[in-house]
């Protein structure tokens, strides 16, 4: 069989896109900790954080264009997943203050002492472990999915009606958070944070290696989709998204597909989250705003959906307008702005950037390689006319 | 599975009072049809004489209010979902032609493939020579060997039609249920349609609900006429289309 046009510059683009994120991720952290500081080419340690952060939305992005771009499951609750994640990290770091907190109790955490809490509640133990933690960054935001989806997709719920239980479950966990008797530290949340695994959190080295940290997530990750889409089950689930009952018809179990993608969307979610959690320094109820989940769908259609890359990419573009416009004058209007963008996108850029640039480069690198088969087989194999 | 104890009926699908009703409407009304193994039967009938909803039900995408449907005398489908009903070996061709248009011909068929079609399986898929040989040969029977690496999408109504018959191929049923699929074509690709139904009824029972009489009598084989839901009259075209019950729905009283 020949090699397929489309797939084979799909690799050489996803391949670039490898090479960019492991360069990045080599040369900002080693430019930040090795340059003096001052220095033109420096970055400075903020900057680090902030791309650090950056880096955790493009995870983030990808899970969502996952399941939404390559499954047409229109999660508006994936905020839900990455803020679990997030608490989960967060649960972690708190323990790790010790008896270094306000209130110097060497088991609660600050605010447990504040509200008179007697004991660690159950959920708490376990998290001084980070083996722990880390599992439970992955189990806790897979499992609500894999219950969520369950019920959801067994009971054939789709499309719209389907984006807004997403929005109602992760506004009930905002709810949830918010208050104080859950145990998760109410509306302040968790901060503060001391050390992770004994580094210091603020320290440059420490952010630098989580930022190489999270560009190497970011590389699993992008990987893990990569596999997924190029993969038959991938094809099954674009025939998912393109015509659902057709695909029931052909004997494939629709549902447990979704589910699978789903799970697996929301613990790359979950790992975003716990990535981002020790960067910002801070995680509260405001990551489950269905706001926030809505951005992330921005995102992806700025992208382009059903690119990976491309999701990755409007992960960053966006996050980096909204530093910028968010610390000028124009800040109260952002708002206004991200609602515009999505608007303009999707008027003129329906496939997003990377799509519109694909539908673009492709047919003009086709008819390149075609013509140049057909020069070095002097014409003997004469290609189609493109239509 | 459902399986009925003793088999009753040497008929590969069986229907016997088949009731359903949407919202008060009868859409079928006391249906009882059979097709023995190797049968091709053709399904007339007028515009909401519950062709489509015969089909839905015996796909398992609409359950009946009553009513006996078997299937190789021994499964019940009636309990059965879409899936599992797929699993069993009953293929459909959709009266609109539906096919994965954003993926490649080729994919559409593999997609097709009634190989393991459990997500683990899917996932961890890798093609072997005899599928990929089942495909060629596939894409030999539809005549769309050469636009195979084209998207599904790009083909014309009739490819389309064409597209999901072969689809229906690689999915090897037992039974193929096949809706209005000369709707749109040229005569000389109804013809076409007609010799290659014909060819694949020489190792599969087919059923197939069609407009088109010079089609069905073409096919040459047993019809039955449907009217508001239950059988109105069943026989050669001949017969069929002689009976004055027939002429009357057709043509109105």
């Amino acid at each position: 069989m020949t090699p397929h046009v489309l797939t084979r510059s799909l690799d050489r683009s996803a391949t670039v896109f490898l090479l960019i994120v492991a360069g990045l991720g080599v040369l900002i952290p080693l430019s930040n900790l090795l340059l003096p500081s001052g220095s033109m080419f420096q970055v400075p340690t903020y900057l680090v954080a902030l791309f650090g952060k950056y880096v955790c939305y493009a995870i983030l992005a990808l899970s969502i264009d996952l399941i939404w771009g390559y499954c047409g499951i229109l999660s508006l609750g994936h905020g839900a997943f990455f803020a679990l994640g997030g608490y989960a990290m967060g649960m972690y770091l708190m323990r790790q203050i010790g008896s270094r907190g306000v209130y110097g109790n060497p088991v609660l955490p600050d605010f447990m002492v504040f509200l008179n809490y007697p004991s660690l509640p159950w959920y708490w133990y376990g998290f001084d472990m980070f083996w722990f933690a880390a599992l439970m960054v992955l189990v806790v935001p897979g499992l609500l999915a894999f219950c969520f989806g369950w019920l959801a997709f067994r009971s054939r719920v789709t499309g719209v009606y389907l984006s807004i239980i997403t929005q109602a479950m992760t506004y009930a966990l905002l709810l949830a958070f918010f208050r104080n008797d859950f145990g998760f530290g109410g509306n302040n949340g968790l901060t503060d944070f001391k050390d992770i695994l004994g580094f210091n959190v603020q320290a440059d080295g420490t952010r630098a290696a989580l930022f190489i940290l999270s560009c190497l997530a970011l590389i699993i990750a992008f990987l893990i989709c990569r596999a997924v889409v190029t993969s038959k089950l991938g094809k099954v689930l674009i025939a998912i998204r393109d015509a659902e009952s057709r695909t029931r018809f052909l004997g494939y179990r629709v549902e447990s597909y979704k589910l699978f993608v789903f799970t697996l969307s929301a613990c790359m979610a979950g790992v975003a989250g716990a990535l981002y959690v020790p960067q910002v320094g801070i995680i509260n109820p405001g990551e489950f705003a269905p706001g926030n989940s809505i951005e992330a769908v921005i995102w992806v259609a700025v992208g382009g959906r059903g690119t990976l890359i491309g999701a990755a990419l409007g992960a960053i573009v966006v996050n980096y307008a909204k530093t910028v416009f968010t610390s000028g004058p124009l800040a109260p209007y952002w708002l206004f702005m991200l609602g515009a963008l999505f608007i303009l996108v999707t008027l003129l850029l329906p496939k997003g950037i990377i799509g519109t640039f694909n539908a673009w480069y492709e047919p003009w690198s086709a008819k390149r390689l075609m013509a140049e088969s057909a020069a070095r087989e002097d014409g003997v194999n004469e290609p189609n006319p493109a239509e | 599975m459902n399986v009925i104890g003793t088999r009753t009926t040497s008929a590969l699908l069986y229907l016997d009072g088949v009731h359903v009703s949407f919202d008060g409407f009868h859409a079928i009304n006391n249906l009882s049809l059979t097709l023995e193994p190797g049968e091709m039967r053709a399904i007339i009938g007028p515009n909401g004489a519950g062709k489509t909803t015969m089909m839905d039900i015996i796909t398992g995408k609409t359950k009946p209010d009553e009513g006996v449907v078997l299937f190789d005398g021994v499964t019940d489908l009636t309990r059965l979902d879409e899936t599992r009903i797929a699993e069993l070996g009953i293929g459909r061709k959709f009266q609109k032609p539906t096919v994965f248009e954003s993926q490649t011909i080729e994919d559409n068929l593999l997609l097709a493939l009634n190989v393991d079609h459990s997500v683990k399986g899917t996932l961890f898929w890798r093609g072997s020579k005899p599928d990929a040989e089942r495909i060629e040969r596939v894409l030999e029977t539809i005549r769309l060997k050469d636009s195979r690496t084209k998207l599904a999408g790009s083909l014309s109504h009739g490819q389309k039609q064409w597209l999901e018959i072969g689809m229906l191929l690689a999915q090897d049923p037992k039974l193929l249920l096949v809706d209005e699929p000369v709707a749109g074509m040229t005569d000389v690709e109804t013809h076409q349609t007609a010799e290659l139904l014909k060819e694949i009824n020489k190792d599969k029972t087919i059923m197939v609900v069609e407009h088109d009489m010079t089609f069905v009598r073409e096919l040459g084989v047993k019809v039955t006429c449907l009217h508001e839901g239950t059988v109105l009259a069943e026989g050669s075209i001949d017969q069929v289309s002689t009976n004055d019950r027939v002429v009357e729905v057709y043509l109105g009283r």
